[in-house]
């Protein structure tokens, strides 16, 4: 384990250390800021429009900085070298893959944790009050999800030898599965056999990352969530990333490095 | 003498990925020894697999038939790795990190203990005479500092075997003169070295035993002053002429 959190610590570092994050971050906090001094016609309901937008951009940034962090890490790694006396001391692949996978969702963590407080302060101005626990929940089950991505983004990376192109691809999918994965089944009842079995099977295959997407917690207060499902929720996102990295690890425990 | 390092019937070859394309023989049917305290210097022109051996013995390939093992253990095994020092021939390092914290990187990975790691940190830094820069990042240094960072980073876990590949390559000639006293300390300290190098004055000057490779094949092996004797020749003009290179009258 010692040898998987030295993996990740430097991932970590590395994110504290390069501009792209403090880019998305202050881009977010201007764009944040600026929605939350918007006061149009004296509505105070236009509070939760605003809401919605900043989380979208939340959303939206946490997926970029999770899937643009994961796709270099191993193209990196290969095209300076840096692979080589790192797996020339006592590291398996294995520990190499969960140590990337670490990092990136702690680096990815961070930066969501930073996004949510921000957002909160300025929603906490104008609406005078911070459901906290509220904020706690939605921002758990967005890490978790973005747990998957990362762990795909991973495998990708390993088939893929172009981080744009793995980056595109797994960005492609995860928004796909945030914006279609709901309604996959009800578009394979439409379809004639065999694509309705193949798309029935997808929708029960593929992860379905919209269930984590519970924005309306913060945007509307709503009740919430029994802490049974987030537990569930937490162990889907776990053995869907197990899945993925499972996989990555089967690809690339014998590739030859050279 | 125990045997440190010990190579049998090793062969390794690329399948190309273009179809119709012939599988490439790095290396073939090699066999060595190194004991342990020796100065083994593995030489061979560009292409000869020597880097494929290194690769090998490193874990990078698998090898296609044949064995190779360290401290008795096959080096598939992560553990073989735990004594093994590795300086790559260019420096390969995260260049936003400082050398302090490489090494505090590198020493987590062989899971040294804290209170250890900063007084092995002290001396490899002391010994490579970074000291003076051991808090600037890597990207900051010029070409011979940051191969004197690789040659601590291999030296951080104490190691009993180095693998150095052309350890003295685009150094100038003081910083050549520096890695070839590391080497020898190490020698007086009784760890064993295996480096590949083209620098043939410096291997002749530094090796116990040379081993010189052409086209994945072993042309010969053995000590230094013994082959001098032999060929009576020096070390560039036996390894010209086992590479079957004439050169001109």
């Amino acid at each position: 384990m010692n040898t998987v959190w030295a993996l990740a610590k430097v991932v970590v570092l590395e994110m504290v250390r390069r501009k792209d994050f403090y880019v998305l971050f202050i881009l977010s906090v201007l764009l944040t800021a600026t929605a939350g001094s918007v006061n149009l016609f004296n509505d105070r309901s236009i509070v939760r429009y605003l809401k919605e937008i900043c989380l979208l951009l939340i959303w939206v940034s946490g997926l970029v900085i999770a899937i643009t962090c994961t796709a270099r890490q191993i193209p990196a790694e290969r095209e300076h070298r840096t692979i080589f006396p790192l797996l020339a001391k006592p590291v398996t692949r294995a520990q190499f893959l969960l140590g990337k996978f670490l990092g990136c969702w702690l680096a990815t963590g961070l930066a969501l944790a930073l996004f949510y407080l921000f957002f909160g302060l300025v929603s906490a101005s104008r609406e005078h009050s911070w459901p906290l626990v509220n904020y706690l929940q939605a921002g758990w089950l967005h890490w978790m999800m973005l747990g998957i991505v990362i762990a795909f983004t991973l495998l990708g990376s390993i088939v893929f030898a172009a981080p744009s192109s793995n980056g595109t691809i797994c960005f492609v999918c995860s928004a796909g599965m945030l914006l279609l994965g709901r309604h996959l089944n009800k578009v394979a009842l439409s379809l004639a056999e065999p694509l309705q079995s193949l798309l029935y099977g997808l929708y029960f295959a593929l992860p379905h990352l919209e269930l984590f997407d519970v924005r309306d917690l913060i945007i509307h207060n709503w009740q919430l969530i029994p802490w049974g499902i987030i537990v569930l929720a937490t162990l889907y996102a776990a053995a869907y990333a197990a899945l993925f990295l499972f996989a990555a690890w089967l690809v690339f425990r014998r590739r030859p490095l050279n | 003498m125990d045997i440190t390092l010990s190579i049998e019937n090793l062969r390794v070859e690329y399948r190309s990925r273009d179809l119709g394309e012939a599988t490439k023989v790095a290396v073939r049917a090699l066999n060595l020894r190194v004991g342990q305290g020796e100065v083994f210097g593995f030489l061979g022109p560009n292409g000869a697999g020597k880097t494929s051996t290194m690769n090998v013995l490193l874990g990078f390939v698998p090898p296609t038939s044949g064995t190779a093992r360290i401290f008795g253990v096959d080096v598939r095994e992560p553990i073989a790795r735990q004594r093994i020092g590795y300086l790559p021939e260019q420096t390969y390092y995260y260049k936003f990190l400082t050398v302090e914290e490489l090494l505090r990187f590198y020493a987590g990975i062989f899971q040294i203990p804290k209170a250890v790691t900063e007084q092995r940190i002290d001396a490899v830094l002391k010994l490579v005479e970074l000291d003076h820069a051991r808090k600037r990042q890597i990207k900051t240094y010029s070409k011979g500092m940051q191969q004197r960072a690789g040659l601590a980073q291999a030296l951080i876990n104490n190691p009993d075997l180095l693998i150095l590949d052309e350890p003295t390559s685009g150094l100038d000639p003081i910083g050549r003169m520096k890695v070839r006293e590391i080497i020898q300390r190490l020698k007086s300290e009784g760890k064993t070295v295996f480096f590949s190098s083209h620098e043939l004055g410096e291997v002749e000057t530094v090796c116990d035993r040379v081993a010189i490779l052409n086209q994945g094949e072993l042309k010969t092996e053995g000590r230094v002053s013994d082959l001098l004797r032999e060929h009576s020749a020096n070390l560039e003009q036996i390894f010209l002429k086992l590479i079957g290179f004439a050169p001109q009258p």
